[in-house]
């Protein structure tokens, strides 16, 4: 793992500490958030980065995830070891049936059904009267296992989720440069140069879309947990946007630039909704700014920076 | 006599209202570099595409290496065994070299349902890879972005993946075409070094590689094959003369 | 599960197809003209409908209403192409998607800053509130008969621009090959000004016509835009006959699919669990039918030609 991920990771297991200095419970919250929905913005960066499957129905799969886990919970089921495999089946399931009309699509048609089918989810929660249906579902006890509680110890779940987290970046990383990702990468590139050499790129795609959900039910059965709460606003289109953005801001295609940008968004919501009731009007427009100026996001825009300074300070040739 | 690589069989194919390939009836036996040659619009660049499987046929059928494979798609067809290069170089550009060769063996070699392991670094993948680029005389470029090759090395790389393939049936969608003299010559050079070994399909303007290459010529206009046979014959039949205005056959 | 009450239903079934079809034409016009997809047309409707109400505060009348809100809806549309959307005509449409979701952001917000988030209404014009008797036993608000016929003239207005007049000609010749109609001297950014507009106008009108039977709040364009998405992937982007006969399907789909969920699956089951699959399956009911027509048709039911 190269400097800077490991930068980052070392970051969120000093948190605590640091933490213990201020308002300990609200930062150990926001940034376990963050990597929660990190692990989700992994998978959309797999798609999305790596892919050039612009997904718009992602967090469908987190608030499947979440929704699991809560069902189970209010019929008295609280062990992880069976709501978390339930969880990365249902999300899994969803996205590989999904998958199978969404990736017979391309382009625009891709991203409007991904869309359509997020859309869906969030309609079948929100009828699902036995389960709060538009008010959500409150969660009265978090996942146990094996009888003990990890997820009530507010430090021993953060470092559960970072070590998550660790994992699912670790996977990704070993999935990109594998042979499955390999195919994966030059479906981007060229599909029809792919096909002509024997590969059927649709399998590669479903099984990726499908990681990727699984990715995602598992964001969901820790922010369940996290919240003790699930809504289908875990599943609103907004926040498939909002998904997309933070993978963008922080450098599509890199995955680490997945969690520097989720943190950025997180980060930069929470101190502009401090500032004023209508932060989303600054933030949309800085959202389009960015886009129409910094393509390749924050990643991008630190190596352009790290290429001016290294000219700069470069021997003149004599 | 051992039976045709490909054959094709009443082959139809209708774009709107014109008629692209009309009951063409075509063979390439095995072994041979067959040329197909043709004035623009004759449908050389459709024939090859409903070879390949970009192309569905409206009617007829195309049997490769004995089977049936009309109804296959295109990375069925080419897991049977055929390779193909197109008219307008298509590779990899934002992989490396040797990427983009060692990815068709390993689409030959079989799974790659694997999800760990660095592929790039595999040797098994890697050193075929290097064989086909030595081949074509791309082994000093291997590392390089595919992006960044001149347009001739981007045809010798094309090459390359098409060989990486051990294909059964190579077809060729004009590789001259935008290629300067010397890029040619290093072309047929290549092509003749490799002809015999499998099977090639050559799809052709320039008349120069045609004649150079080709155990046999067919002669396709308006969709139809006007005639088929040695590069002598072709060249003194009067019906091929008229229908290239006699120019291009100097 | 009376006659009359199916009726009734049908009639609204109908309504929001036509409601439907006003905002998607506009979507699959712009997509297909300039090959741009645009998630800010939802806020077109939502500010066509607060403008309503604005302008009826105003001046009192509602003829006057519509008048001044469709054009503002109007000038509003041009200004964000003018300042925005041309300079994403050439973007792919990742950046799009983006950018206009940063627009649905913003104008969400602003509109709650302007008009505050408290959902706003607008009473029926005199002449046509009301029902009237269409069948013994069976009144229809005549409001709704309204949107209806004002749906279905504005499609055949359509209809004949775009198959009987030059303009229509220009934008469906530009659908195929904008640099091409570009190269025969034709202004494309003035062409694309026009259909953006009348995209945009469309889209006012539609939030104009339903302001009075629905309140208006924030955010009140997001669901139907998604809607309008399902229309037109299923109708086949860029046709707008495709738009027409998908939006009349999903409208009365939905509608009909709501009504009767329950009672339908009571005649299969029993009268507890009907009530909670019920409104499940007919919330996704329409996401099924598109999912059916995609599986065999992966561009639409009527894809345009050429692309």
């Amino acid at each position: 793992m190269s400097r800077l991920p490991i930068a980052i990771f070392l970051g969120f297991a000093l948190l605590p500490m640091a933490a213990a200095f201020g308002a300990e419970t609200y930062l150990l919250d926001l940034f376990m958030r963050v990597m929660i929905f990190a692990i989700a913005a992994l998978g959309l960066d797999l798609l999305v980065g790596f892919g050039a499957l612009v997904s718009f129905g992602h967090a469908a799969f987190i608030g499947i995830g979440a929704y699991a886990v809560a069902i189970l919970a209010s019929h008295g089921i609280n062990e992880a070891w069976i709501s978390l495999p339930v969880a990365l089946v249902a999300a899994t399931a969803f996205a590989y049936l999904t998958g199978t009309i969404c990736l017979r699509t391309r382009g625009v048609y891709f991203i409007m059904i991904t869309l359509a089918f997020g859309q869906m989810a969030f309609f079948l929660a929100s009828s699902l009267a036995p389960y709060g249906g538009d008010d959500g579902l409150t969660m009265h006890a978090r996942s146990t296992l094996f009888g003990l509680s990890p997820f009530k110890h507010e430090r021993l779940f953060y470092y559960i989720v970072l070590a998550c987290l660790v994992g699912c970046y670790c996977l990704c990383r070993a999935l990109v440069v594998s042979r499955f990702g390999r195919v994966f990468r030059g479906a981007r590139e060229n599909a029809t140069r792919m096909a002509t050499l024997g590969f059927d790129i649709y399998r590669y795609q479903l099984a990726a879309y499908a990681i990727s959900g699984a990715l995602g039910g598992l964001a969901g059965f820790l922010l369940a947990n996290a919240t003790d709460f699930v809504s289908p606003a875990y599943m609103s289109w907004q926040r498939s946007g909002e998904l997309i953005i933070m993978i963008i801001l922080g450098g599509l295609g890199t995955l680490h630039g997945a969690i520097i940008g989720t943190l950025v968004y997180s980060l930069l919501g929470e101190w502009l909704s401090g500032l004023t009731e209508n932060w989303k009007m600054i933030f949309g427009p800085l959202l389009v700014l960015v886009v129409l100026l910094a393509r390749s996001g924050l990643l991008g825009l630190a190596a352009q920076v790290a290429a001016w300074w290294r000219k700069q300070h470069a021997e003149p040739q004599a | 006599m051992t039976a045709p690589v490909l054959r094709l069989e009443g082959l139809n194919k209708n774009f709107g209202g014109l008629a692209v390939t009309r009951n063409l009836n075509f063979e390439v036996a095995a072994g041979e570099l067959h040329a197909v040659i043709g004035p623009n619009g004759a449908g050389k660049t459709t024939l090859i595409n409903q070879i390949s499987g970009l192309v569905a046929p409206d009617s007829g059928r195309i049997l490769f290496a004995g089977r049936d494979v009309t109804a296959l798609s295109v990375p069925e067809r080419a897991a049977l065994g055929l390779a193909r290069s197109f008219q307008i170089t298509s590779i990899l550009p934002g992989f490396s070299v040797i990427e983009n060769v060692a990815l068709a063996v390993q689409a030959r070699v079989g799974s790659s349902f694997r999800f760990f392991g660095h592929a790039a670094a595999e040797a098994a993948l890697n050193a075929p890879a290097l064989a086909a680029l030595d081949e074509v005389g791309l082994s000093k470029r291997a590392d390089a972005l595919a992006g960044q090759l001149s347009h001739g090395e981007k045809r010798a790389l094309e090459l390359a993946i098409a060989l990486a393939m051990q294909p059964k049936l190579l077809l060729l969608d004009e590789p001259m075409a935008g290629a300067g003299r010397d890029e040619s010559r290093r072309l047929i050079a290549v092509l003749s070094r490799l002809k015999g070994r499998f099977p090639i399909l050559l799809v052709e303007h320039d008349m120069t590689a045609v004649f150079a290459l080709a155990d046999r010529i067919s002669v396709l206009l308006y969709g139809q094959i006007l005639t088929s046979g040695t590069p002598d014959a072709v060249r003194a039949d009067p019906q091929v003369v008229a229908a290239y205005l006699g120019e291009e056959m100097e | 599960m009376s006659m009359s009450l199916l009726v009734v239903q049908i009639l609204n079934g109908l309504q929001l197809g036509v409601l439907l079809f006003l905002i998607a034409a506009g979507l699959t016009l712009v997509f297909g003209v300039m090959n741009f997809i645009n998630l800010a047309h939802g806020v077109q409707y939502m500010l066509g409908a607060y403008l309503a109400v604005m302008f009826y505060t105003l001046t009192g009348s509602s003829l006057l209403a519509l008048v001044f809100a469709l054009l503002a809806a109007l000038a509003f549309g041009l200004f964000l192409e003018f300042v925005v959307f041309r300079h994403l005509y050439e973007r792919d449409h990742l950046d799009q998607v983006i950018a206009t979701f940063g627009i649905i952001l913003f104008l969400n917000q602003a509109v709650k800053y302007v008009w505050g988030a408290a959902p706003l209404s607008l009473p029926i014009p005199e002449l046509f509130s009301g029902s009237i008797v269409l069948l013994p036993g069976l009144t229809y608000p005549i409001w709704r008969l309204v949107i209806i016929a004002s749906g279905l003239a504005v499609a055949l207005l359509l209809y004949i621009l775009v198959s009987r007049t030059r303009l229509g000609m220009l934008v469906r010749a530009g659908a195929n090959n904008a640099p091409m109609v570009s190269a025969l001297g034709v202004d494309i950014r003035r062409l694309f000004m026009i259909v953006f507009g009348f995209g945009t106008m469309l889209a006012g009108f539609a939030g104009i016509m339903i302001a009075p039977i629905l309140s208006v709040e924030p955010g009140m364009g997001d669901t139907i835009l998604i809607l309008a998405f399902v229309v037109i992937v299923i109708g086949g982007i860029g046709s707008i006959r495709g738009a027409f006969i998908a939006a009349l399907l999903i409208g009365l789909a939905d509608t009909l699919g709501r009504s009767f969920s329950v009672d339908i699956l009571r005649l299969v089951m029993a009268p507890s669990p009907a009530r909670t699959v019920g409104p499940a399956i007919a919330s996704m009911l329409i996401y099924l039918m598109m999912a059916l027509v995609l599986y065999f048709r992966p561009t639409g039911l009527f894809p345009p030609k050429g692309r």
